[in-house]
């Protein structure tokens, strides 16, 4: 074996566990609909939501949601469309107070309780992880938590 | 496939030692590995792709698809895990094995590690013994391991450790910020505070330059090449020597045993998932506690109906890893100063010597902190969403510290890792099956280590202050160790002093799997030096045509 072999091996790792993110036409979703895409985002602007600095509705949570949902979150499909679901069809257009009311009793439900954790825990993910997964959108949380970005490199 | 002198299954820690040492010693060797070679440019930056943070996937295997596992939970139900989900206690499949993307710490174990049993007595429910070699037969090989491969670091200032006769090769990074901070603090509280010994260059050596302080360290292949693991120090030597040949994406089934029940050699699977046979005068086992344990058993015949070296049924037992535990601290101003690698400081203040407690831990500030990471790391009382948290993360994200350490546990013997009657993996192979608990006894030590973590916070200056205490359930992880344990009487461990099987003279398992205990450390130096001292024994047998 080549050293290039060893490179182009590498190369494909790097790329494993999920081959590529599914093309989509600009403005669209690629498993949610947008009905389903105006509820998460709403939910999601509960979770960490817009102040001084952007909350999860800027950072494009959404989007880091529904790219993972057609390729490492996959699994978890129907799992989401069930949440969604449970959330209701009415909940973007709610006044605030309500969203969190049913929010909360999401989170209290042992029906929902694991969906809603999960769904905590991929907000954090889409807002403080990395751009490069559709979600941090201008790498605002970075900027919120003053961390250097791009990284400065080569101090000693 | 051509009969060689010597297969070494698994090029991790102790396997690329060992094919070193055997390629330099003119063995002919075949070193197999079950996952790819990554170059220093597949260092990519992924906060949720790496081998710490795994949400979206190991970043150096194993992938999920291929490699289930099942684990037994406390309640006795078995789950199927994938390989980057909770439970599976990962240790990366790559050239390199764990010490391509580890954080790289370079402890030596202190000398009553090894005398466990002797310095604290019986503890009930533990199969605590001691190790049948010392911290002075391991000495000399410690010293080479911190040459060969390479550490920074200055321990001058640890009276604990126990003697060495050379220096570190290389002088420490530059403190950061939580190191100025932690430092005189823990002088005023009449501890021991020192540079962590690292696997890193901090000036040039080998040929590689030093680490440039980026954010992106443990979990993550170093984009520099400036952390030293087997792939880009002893596997490159082997190589060079022109006696060894390394096969990667090779994942071995079982070890042949002739009629006389010696070794023959191995059965595995190719890159194309083709069958071969490579017939060999002997075969070192280095895949990780886990997979180490998972091979021999799964090497039954007529001769090993339990598998290899499981005549009492030792193999598996002992599984062990490190209950970390430890302290966060919000300070009065910023100490977040983004210089890699992060983790400076450490004290060996309460490894020993606690009272009531059979040993102890080693604690250290952490590694450098990535921003989805702190999300974890939250106190208790604040709120898991909404604006609170958020508003947490803005304030208290750059003011934070943390000190922890990885308890040396109790090992059990119902802790384990066995084979599954029925799962199996993408080769057909069955898989590794986890189950056990902790030694309440680890719990109290981990208790003990993270209240005295919490009082150095205090005294560095922290506000508020909240601990990282020890959950239920067995640990393994990046430090697996335990299940091929090392003794003198073959009734009780796995293979003798030298690493050999005990019924299979031509059989030897060297990694962390024949660790007796784990020390209050991160165990990767002490797998290299064992290496290189298992193959010394290894080489002088062979010039004896011993294994032939």
């Amino acid at each position: 074996m080549d050293r290039r072999r060893f490179f182009v091996a590498g190369l494909a790792g790097a790329a494993a566990g999920c081959a590529r993110y599914e093309k989509r036409p600009p403005g669209a979703w690629r498993f949610l609909t947008a009905e389903e895409a105006r509820i998460l985002e709403a939910a999601c602007a509960h979770i960490i939501p817009e102040d001084r600095d952007p909350g999860a509705k800027t950072a494009g949570v959404a989007i880091y949601i529904d790219r993972q949902l057609t390729c490492f979150y996959k699994p978890l499909q129907k799992t989401y469309r069930q949440g969604i679901a449970a959330l209701g069809r009415d909940f973007a257009d709610l006044p605030t107070a309500a969203q969190l009311a049913r929010l909360r009793r999401l989170e209290q439900d042992p029906a929902t309780k694991a969906f809603f954790e999960m769904l905590v825990a991929h907000t954090m993910q889409g807002f403080y992880g990395d751009p490069r997964h559709g979600g941090n959108r201008g790498r605002v949380s970075w900027k919120m938590l003053g961390v250097a970005s791009p990284p400065v490199r080569g101090r000693a | 496939m051509k009969r060689v002198n010597a297969v070494v299954i698994g090029a991790g820690a102790g396997g690329g030692v060992v094919a070193k040492e055997l390629a330099e010693a003119g063995l002919s060797v075949v070193l197999l590995e079950r996952g790819k070679w990554y170059t220093p440019f597949d260092g990519r930056k992924d906060d949720l792709r790496n081998q710490r943070t795994t949400v979206l996937g190991n970043a150096f295997g194993p992938d999920d698809a291929r490699n289930p596992r099942v684990a037994v939970d406390l309640q006795g139900r078995a789950h199927l895990v994938r390989a980057s989900g909770p439970g599976y206690s990962n240790n990366a499949a790559c050239v390199g094995g764990g010490t391509l993307s580890y954080g790289a710490m370079a402890w030596r174990y202190m000398e009553r590690d090894f005398r466990m049993r002797s310095t604290y007595g019986q503890v009930a429910g533990s199969t605590l013994a001691d190790w049948p070699i010392s911290y002075d037969d391991l000495e000399p090989y410690y010293e080479k391991a911190e040459w060969e491969i390479g550490v920074s670091g200055d321990d001058s200032g640890n009276p604990f450790r126990g003697p060495r006769r050379k220096p570190l090769p290389m002088p420490p990074l530059a403190p950061n910020r939580e190191f100025e901070i932690l430092y005189p603090a823990a002088k005023r509280l009449g501890l021991h505070p020192f540079h962590i010994p690292m696997l890193r260059n901090s000036v040039p050596y080998n040929g590689r330059g030093p680490c440039m302080r980026c954010r992106w360290c443990v979990g993550f292949a170093c984009e520099v090449n400036a952390k030293c693991g087997t792939q880009n120090t002893v596997i490159p030597k082997a190589l060079a020597t022109g006696n060894c040949e390394l096969r990667t994406e090779c994942m071995t089934r079982l070890i042949l045993t002739d009629a006389r029940g010696r070794t023959a050699g191995i059965e595995y699977f190719d890159a194309r998932g083709r069958l071969q046979r490579q017939d060999a005068d002997l075969v070192v086992v280095a895949c990780g506690a886990v997979e180490s344990a998972r091979l021999l058993l799964n090497s039954r015949s007529a001769l090993f109906p339990h598998g290899l070296g499981n005549r009492y049924d030792w193999v598996g037992r002992n599984l062990q890893g490190h209950c970390y535990t430890g302290a966060f601290g919000i300070l009065p101003e910023d100490v977040y100063d983004d210089l890699g690698p992060g983790a400076s400081i450490a004290i060996c203040d309460y490894n020993h010597g606690n009272p009531g407690l059979a040993g102890g831990a080693m604690l250290a500030n952490e590694f450098i902190r990535l921003p989805y990471q702190f999300v974890g790391m939250l106190p208790p009382e604040v709120p898991q969403w909404g604006p609170e948290h958020k508003d947490f993360m803005r304030r208290y994200f750059r003011r934070t510290v943390a000190v922890q350490g990885p308890t040396q546990e109790m090992p059990m013997f119902s802790a384990r890792a066995d084979v599954d009657p029925t799962v199996r993996d993408y080769w057909g192979i069955p898989v590794a099956r986890l189950s056990g608990d902790k030694h309440p006894h680890t719990i109290e030590i981990g208790t003990f280590t993270a209240g005295k973590a919490e009082e150095w916070l205090r005294e560095a200056g922290a506000v508020r202050t909240w601990k990282k205490l020890p959950g239920p359930g067995f640990t393994g992880g990046q430090h697996q160790a335990g299940t091929c344990r090392m003794g003198d009487d073959p009734k009780t461990s796995v293979v003798n002093r030298n690493c050999q099987v005990h019924e299979i003279d031509n059989l030897f398992v060297i990694d962390a799997s024949v660790h007796v205990t784990n020390g209050g450390f991160n165990p990767v130096l002490t797998i290299m030096a064992n290496a290189y001292r298992a193959s010394d024994f290894l080489i002088k047998g062979w010039k004896g045509t011993r294994y032939r």
